[in-house]
Order: structure tokens, then C-alpha cells, then sequence
């Protein structure tokens, strides 16, 4: 697992509270460019001319007169070229994006309107619209011929028309990027902000909206929230009506694998028009841990239910993906749909995989789950 | 932790609900299916629909949270249940507005083969008494060009069409020259037994993207028995045609459609094999109709709909078994109720629509000009029955057509949600009208339905198939593929 978020050994010449910068490792870059740059020290030559300097471990002696110098622990040293990181002047360090990963997304606020059960981010009931704030001068700072980028929470539409003023920034700043929301859909419910959000009009942006039950009662459980299933749903029906993209996203664990057909169904006959259906594995993290009897089914156990929901789901013509489960823990008719989807800083595996024939195929565990448990049933291939 | 609270804080607190319309059907002694408006189904025990109806279903019970995600109960706040009724609802009827879409052209009633129970054709080579005219068939593409559906297909039906080819030249040719300026999606079909074809009528399918629905009713002996002419070699041509339309027009080019004759009750078997073996996706085991010769040498009468209830049922076990061995064939009325039960779509088959598509859906434009509401009005008409003739193209116009009353009346005295036992059957999410077979059996459009061969054809099609979906979840599956192929 990638350290994202740490704390510098020593951090100098931040103006700010915090600050974010852009990274390079590109030691013959243009002066005019190094301004409002920082030189990523990792082999030891010292080109002039930029404002700041990230090195490793120990710092430098002989940096440039007035440049200011962070010195980060060696867990950090995955940082490249045109990376943004920000820093704090109590020496708090966060990866804001890493240019060559597929999986960047920025988190927008830690609020949120539900309380799911299995919460990986669980929410604060705080102010955070400097989050919102950090995330506008990300994406000037963004490489722009980045292909995808991901908007996370807490729930984004929470900050209302911000969050559209940010939707509008990302098509101004990277008009190509393939964008993702996460959402929790019920802000949609209310056809006039949907009309917003449609009106931004950008070119590629998908909306993922979690559905956990076809059962309306058991869905307000999952996310422990009353009517959130009615607001969802007619939020994807707005959303749907005003032609945008719509990733329905369930997460199997055992309050939602056993009518998981049922909702398969549920999705072919009412939400046929949905883009996308992604049933995901448990991430063991967040509130996972803290309401583990209630969640955590062995995936061996529901093989049978996730093998008729996506034979169900194919059926009806809906791209359909499973995430985050090991390969060996799903039904071989589960494979046509299968997807490593798991995001590279936190994407482990298990000892037993070791002799494992097909663990190129496969797409693992979340480092959570090595950590804190996962399925006694994996097998790997011989 | 207690942060979290358990589902029973989310679970209806108060035990009072709202029924949504839905109607119900016993199946078997034990249990009942209760439908909704949209043909969406579930299967309860009796005790409890009878705690449903009396409004004392508990929210614990499981069948009241699958009555409530199926839109069969509704809770107060719950909007998005009405949102999506009205949505399916809107999906179901969206084709009603795109008005005709299925133009037939009978070019010929003349026809190289004597079926007993075919309804029109002559054995002649009169071709001035039983040929459509190029200036009837202009007058028939005027109002072709008159519907407002942007889809637009013409059908050119016999007799055997083949024999008037020069007219379906003529007329594939002047309606796409039209077409040029009118853009619509313009699709031909020709109904033939492909004895006649030749390459070079074959060419020009081909080059006009002409379909061949093409008739296959089983082995040599039962298909040379049913589908008589000179030569005793309806088979042989037909496959050899067969062959020749796949290798010139293209192996989806051509389709084909069975008739159960008397003969081939015992026989549904043979008869899928055959199709099989000829590398068919799928069969229509298609009753016969009562018109015509059919009913005058009363083939019809030779067997009743529990009869034909029988082949059908033995006929789509063996299909379902051919399934799980991993072949892909579909049983096309079972499939057109199917995708009534098991999706929002209404495939749109003139015969199972509501209101009938008779007249508005698909017209007919017979060789002298009449125009008919059905196949089955003009067969009607060859009775001595001229109550669904609309018109003629040479006296009328596309209005007095459209409008005319024994065809509004028919529709609308037929309209499956208002009819007496229509309206209250479980089945009629699924189920269509049809006023003419009605009027032909029964004397009205409405028909006395206790009685009535349609519904229990359909009733009991459908109960087979709600009995299978209850009891073989691989059977649902496969049944969940058919409705969706497309």
C-alpha cells in the first residue's frame, strides 16, 4: 500500500497554512518553467533555478541560495514527474495526484448525507470547503492530457452549485478528461440542480450512484439513512432523463448478497437505460471494521447469487463489471465481467497466491483486507 | 457503536400501506400470481394475498418487501415506485404514437401450391383477374408515405408473391426513389415459399436488401403434405431456395414460419429438428387460423386450442431442453408474451397488442385495391365478411382510411383495458386484443371470452410459461436471453 498522506521530516518555505506543488524530475526543464516548481531530488544532481526541492531521508547541504527544501521518508520516494503534492507548514504531507497512475481522484469533502455501513471514508460533520478550494488549484495543476480523474467524498453534490462551479473548471482546464463521480444520487432528486449538472455538458462524465436492494427498507439500512432510496432512484430517473452517465455501484456484502437477483431484476426492468453495473467487493477499511459481524460474508459463500445476477444482467444487455474480488472466488461464468479493478496504492496479495498460474489475470485484494482479513476460501490455480 | 441502528428503524413503523392496481390469478390450489399494470409478476402463497388485500401483510415479511421493490404496495413518501410505474408505463404504449409501421402488398392471390388450410390464393393464370395493378400499388405507396412513422416496413404477400415480381420491382424501386426524400427507415419483406425464387430475383432481395420470411412446416413427408403443388416437391425446393437465398441474400436474410396443420400435431418434435437441423435460431409454433379454406374444409375444426395447447407445451420443453444443451433457439410466441412479462417493451406483434394493432399498427392493401385492417380481415372478406374492408385506394382517401368507423369502433369496443374480463384478467398485461378473430368467431369485436379460443390460448400459454419461470430458474434464464435478442 502507497503512503499517501504523512508528515514530512522537515518542511521549509511554506508561505501558506499549506500549500500544493507541482513536482518534476526533469533536471534540463526550460528556466521559465521551473518557477513554481519543485525538483524532485532522487539522484542526487541539483539543477538551479527552482523554488523548491523535495529530497529523501537526509537533507542536502549545498542547495541553491534561497530555495527552500522538504525532506521526505523514503516511503514517498514513489513521488515523479508531475505529481502534485500538498504541503503544510506543520509539515503534513498529501499525494494529491500521481501522474502515472490510472487511479487518481480527488476527495472533495468528508461531509455526507448518508452513513453507510460499510463506509470506507466515514464522514465528519464538518466545514470543509477548503477541500473544495484544494481542488480547484488542483486541477490547473493537473498534466492536461491526463485520461481520467475521479470526484470522491463524502458526497460531492453536497456543496451544491460549488460542486457544479468545479465540473465546469475541470471542462475549462482538461476538456478531454474522462471524469467520475461519486455520488450517492439523492442531491439529483431535485430535477433542477440534475438540470444543472446536465447543463455543464461535459464530454465524458459518468455519475456512479450506489443501489444496494431493490427492497427500499433495506437500502435506507445499508446507508442508514430514511427515503435515500426514493431520492436515489429518482435522481438516476432525472439524471437519465437529461441523457446523462449513470454507474449503478453495489457493494456485496452479506446485507446485500442474498437479494442481489432480486435487485439484478430490479435494475433490468426499471433502470434498463443505466450506463454501466459494477458489484464490488468489500474494501475492509473504515466503518467495514467497526460493523464487521454485520457485513463480512466469505465471497465464496454468495458465489452462486453474484453468477445469477450477472448471467441476469447480461441478459438484459447491461455492461456489467465485477470489482474487487480474487479471482478464484468467483464462478468461471463470472469471468466474461470479471475487472482488476482495485487501485494501485492500496492492491495486495496473499501469501497463498504465491503459486498461483493465473495471478496476472487476477485482480487481488485491497491492502485493507490483507491486513485486517479476507477469505480463508481463495485457492490459487495450479 | 451504537451510531448505527438496525433495520428494523427502517422498515415501515407504522404497518400501513397502500395497494398499487394489480390483478391475480390462481395457479394450482396453493398459490396465486398477482400482475400490475406493467406486466410485472410475483408468485404469492393464498394466505398471503389475502393479508396483502386486507392490509395486514407485516413490512417483516419478505413477500411484502418483494411486493414493494415489484411496485405492488406502496409505502407514503415512496414516489419513485409512481415515477417508474408511469415510466413502464409510458415505455409499454411508446409505440402507439409512432402509428403504422407494416404495410402489406398483396401483388397476387395466384399461387403455385394448394394448401388446404390456406385462406386466399387461386390456381390460375389469370393474371389480369387476380394481379395488383402499378397504379393500385402507387395509390398503396401514397399512403405508405402518409404514416408518420419514421420506421417503415412493406410486406409483399400472395398468393405467391414471386409470381407478380415485376410489381415488387416496380414498387421496391418507386418507394425508394421516394425515400430519397423522405428518410424514413424503409425495410421490405417477402413472403414466399421460395419454390419460385430464381438468382436473379434473389440478386435484386439482395441488392435492395430485401427479407425472405420463407415457410417451413417440418420433414419432407408432413410439409409436402400440408403445402401441395405440381411436382409433390414443396421440401425439396424450399431447401434448395433456402440455400440459394443464404448464399446470395445472406444467411440473416431469410427466415421461416410453420403452420400446425392436423398433421403435425404429433409431430412438434420432428418438426423443431427440422428447423434445427436446417440452422434456424428459433420456430413460431403458430396456430392455424380460422378463415378460409381452414374453416370450409375444417382443418380448423380438427383440432381445439387444448389440442394446440399440448403440441405447444411439448414443443417448448423440447425447445428448453435443446437450451441446456447449450443451443440457442427461441420459441417466438413464447417469446413475444415473455417480453411482455419480463421487460417494459411491447414487441409490437400486431396480433398481441393493446388496442389491437388491426388497422393502425399494420395495414393491407389487397390486389384489387381494397384496403384491409388485418391478413385476417381480408381472409374475412374471402368469406363473404367485408366488416374490417377500410376502403379502397382508388375511391378513398388515407383519411376516410384511418377513420374508418368499423374500425374505430372495433378498436375501441376491443380495448383490452376496459373490456368486460379484459380488464379484470390477470393476463392482460400481456395479452392484446383482437376484434377481428372476435367478430369472425363470436360475431362481435368484444367475443364472449369464456368461450373464446384466444384467451384460452393465451391463458394457458401463459400459465405453462409462469409455471416453468416458478419452478426452473435455468429455464428463467434462457427465457431472460429470448426477450432480449434482438
Amino acid at each position: 500500500m502507497l503512503k499517501l498522506f504523512g508528515k514530512a521530516i522537515s518542511v521549509e518555505g511554506i508561505q501558506a497554512h499549506r500549500m500544493q506543488v507541482s513536482l518534476t524530475t526533469q533536471s534540463n526543464l526550460p528556466v521559465p518553467l521551473r518557477q513554481g516548481k519543485a525538483y524532485l531530488v532522487k539522484d542526487g544532481t541539483i539543477p538551479p533555478g527552482f523554488d523548491h526541492y523535495i529530497v529523501f531521508e537526509t537533507r542536502l547541504k549545498d542547495l541553491p541560495e534561497g530555495a527552500a527544501c522538504t525532506v521526505l521518508d523514503a516511503e514517498f520516494l514513489y513521488l515523479d514527474d508531475q505529481d502534485v503534492i500538498s504541503l503544510g507548514q506543520d509539515g503534513h504531507v498529501r499525494s494529491l495526484f500521481r501522474a502515472n497512475s490510472p487511479h487518481n481522484s480527488i476527495l472533495l469533502t468528508e461531509q455526507c448525507n448518508n452513513y453507510c455501513l460499510m463506509c470506507s471514508q466515514p464522514p465528519k460533520r464538518v466545514d470543509d470547503h477548503w477541500l473544495l478550494n484544494e481542488a480547484m488549484e488542483t486541477i490547473r495543476r493537473i498534466p492536461r492530457e491526463t485520461e481520467s480523474l475521479g470526484i470522491t467524498g463524502g458526497e460531492p453534490t453536497l456543496f451544491g452549485d460549488n460542486f457544479i462551479a468545479l465540473l465546469r473548471h475541470i471542462k475549462n482546464w482538461l476538456p478531454r478528461i474522462s471524469l467520475h463521480v461519486l455520488s450517492n444520487g439523492r442531491r439529483f432528486a431535485d430535477a433542477e440542480f440534475a438540470e444543472k449538472y446536465a447543463s455543464v455538458q461535459h464530454p465524458d462524465l459518468m455519475v456512479g450512484i450506489p443501489v444496494y436492494s431493490a427492497d427500499p427498507a433495506r437500502h435506507d439500512y445499508v446507508v442508514q439513512a430514511h427515503g435515500a432510496f426514493d431520492e436515489t432512484i429518482r435522481g438516476i430517473l432525472n439524471l437519465k432523463r437529461l441523457g446523462q452517465k449513470v454507474e449503478i455501484r453495489v457493494v456485496l456484502h452479506k446485507q446485500t448478497v442474498s437479494a442481489l437477483p432480486e435487485l439484478a431484476e430490479f435494475i433490468a426492468r426499471n433502470l434498463l437505460f443505466v450506463d454501466h453495473v459494477a458489484l464490488m467487493g468489500l474494501e475492509m477499511t473504515g466503518f467495514t471494521r467497526a460493523n464487521l459481524d454485520a457485513l463480512w460474508i466469505d465471497p465464496a459463500e454468495y458465489r452462486q447469487e453474484l453468477s445469477r445476477s450477472v448471467r441476469i444482467l447480461r441478459a438484459y444487455g447491461l455492461k456489467t463489471s465485477v470489482y474487487n474480488h480474487p479471482l478464484c472466488l468467483v464462478n468461471r461464468d463470472v469471468e466474461p465481467n470479471y475487472v482488476k479493478s482495485i487501485s494501485d496504492w492500496k492492491n495486495e496479495f496473499a501469501q497463498e497466491c504465491a503459486p498461483c498460474t493465473r495471478k496476472s489475470e487476477c485482480g487481488g485484494f485491497f491492502s485493507s483486507g490483507i491486513q485486517h482479513g479476507y477469505s480463508q476460501s481463495i485457492s490459487p490455480f495450479q | 457503536m451504537s451510531k448505527f441502528q438496525p433495520i428494523t428503524c427502517y422498515t415501515n413503523q407504522t404497518s400501513q400501506y397502500e395497494l398499487l392496481p394489480f390483478r391475480f390469478e390462481a395457479l394450482g390450489d396453493d398459490d396465486v400470481v398477482v400482475t400490475n399494470a406493467v406486466g410485472e409478476f410475483s408468485f404469492l402463497p393464498r394466505p398471503k394475498l389475502e393479508d396483502l388485500v386486507a392490509h395486514r401483510l407485516p413490512p417483516s415479511d419478505p413477500y411484502y418487501s418483494r411486493l414493494r421493490a415489484k411496485h405492488f404496495l406502496r409505502e407514503s413518501g415512496d414516489q419513485a415506485a409512481l415515477e417508474l410505474l408511469a415510466l413502464k408505463t409510458r415505455t409499454k404504449y411508446a409505440n402507439l404514437r409512432n402509428f403504422t409501421n407494416l404495410h402489406l402488398f398483396v401483388v397476387t392471390l395466384r399461387c403455385d401450391h394448394s394448401c388446404q388450410y390456406c385462406q386466399v390464393s387461386r390456381q390460375s393464370e389469370d393474371k389480369a383477374a387476380f394481379d395488383m395493378t402499378r397504379e393500385t400499388a402507387e395509390k398503396g405507396l401514397d399512403i405508405v408515405f402518409r404514416s408518420p412513422n419514421q420506421a417503415i416496413k412493406i410486406e409483399f404477400q400472395g398468393g405467391e408473391p414471386l409470381l407478380n415480381f415485376d410489381l415488387i420491382r416496380y414498387i421496391v424501386e418507386k418507394a425508394e426513389k421516394r425515400n430519397q426524400t423522405e428518410s424514413r427507415n424503409l425495410q421490405f419483406v417477402i413472403t414466399t415459399t421460395l419454390a419460385l425464387a430464381t438468382d436473379e430475383m434473389l440478386e435484386f432481395c439482395r441488392d435492395h436488401g430485401i427479407f425472405l420470411s420463407s415457410s417451413l412446416d417440418g420433414p419432407e413427408d408432413l410439409h409436402n403434405k400440408n403445402r401441395p403443388r405440381p411436382g409433390r416437391d414443396s421440401h425439396a425446393r424450399f431447401v434448395a431456395g433456402l440455400q440459394r437465398a443464404r448464399d446470395i441474400v445472406g444467411y440473416d436474410g431469410v427466415s421461416a414460419l410453420m403452420t400446425t396443420s392436423p398433421s403435425s400435431l404429433g409431430r412438434v418434435k420432428d418438426i423443431i429438428d427440422e428447423y434445427v437441423k436446417h440452422g434456424f435460431d428459433g420456430i413460431f409454433l403458430r396456430h392455424l387460423s380460422p378463415y378460409g379454406f381452414a374453416l370450409k374444409t375444417k382443418s380448423y375444426q380438427a383440432y381445439n386450442v387444448e389440442r394446440w395447447l399440448e403440441f405447444y407445451k411439448e414443443g417448448l420443453d423440447y425447445i428448453l431442453e435443446l437450451n441446456k444443451q447449450g443451443i440457442r433457439f427461441t420459441e417466438y410466441y413464447s417469446s413475444l408474451l415473455l417480453t411482455k412479462m419480463l421487460t417494459a417493451n411491447d414487441p409490437g406483434f400486431v396480433d398481441l397488442m393493446n388496442p389491437s394493432g388491426a388497422g393502425i399498427a399494420a395495414v393491407v392493401f389487397n390486389y384489387d385495391g381494397d384496403v384491409y385492417a388485418s391478413d385476417e380481415s381480408r381472409m374475412l372478406h374471402e368469406m363473404g365478411d367485408s366488416t374490417f374492408r377500410l376502403g379502397n385506394l382508388a375511391k378513398n382517401t388515407y383519411e376516410e382510411i384511418f377513420t374508418a368507423d368499423n374500425l374505430l369502433t372495433a378498436l375501441e369496443d376491443s380495448f383490452t383495458s376496459s373490456v368486460p374480463m379484459c380488464s379484470d384478467c390477470a393476463f392482460e398485461p400481456w395479452c392484446g386484443a383482437d376484434p377481428v378473430f372476435h367478430h369472425a368467431m363470436h360475431g362481435d369485436a368484444v367475443g364472449r371470452k369464456p368461450e373464446s379460443e384466444f384467451c384460452k390460448r393465451m391463458m394457458g400459454a401463459s400459465k405453462y410459461l409462469l409455471n416453468i419461470m416458478r419452478t426452473d430458474q435455468e429455464a428463467e434464464e434462457i427465457f431472460m436471453q429470448w426477450v432480449n435478442r434482438c
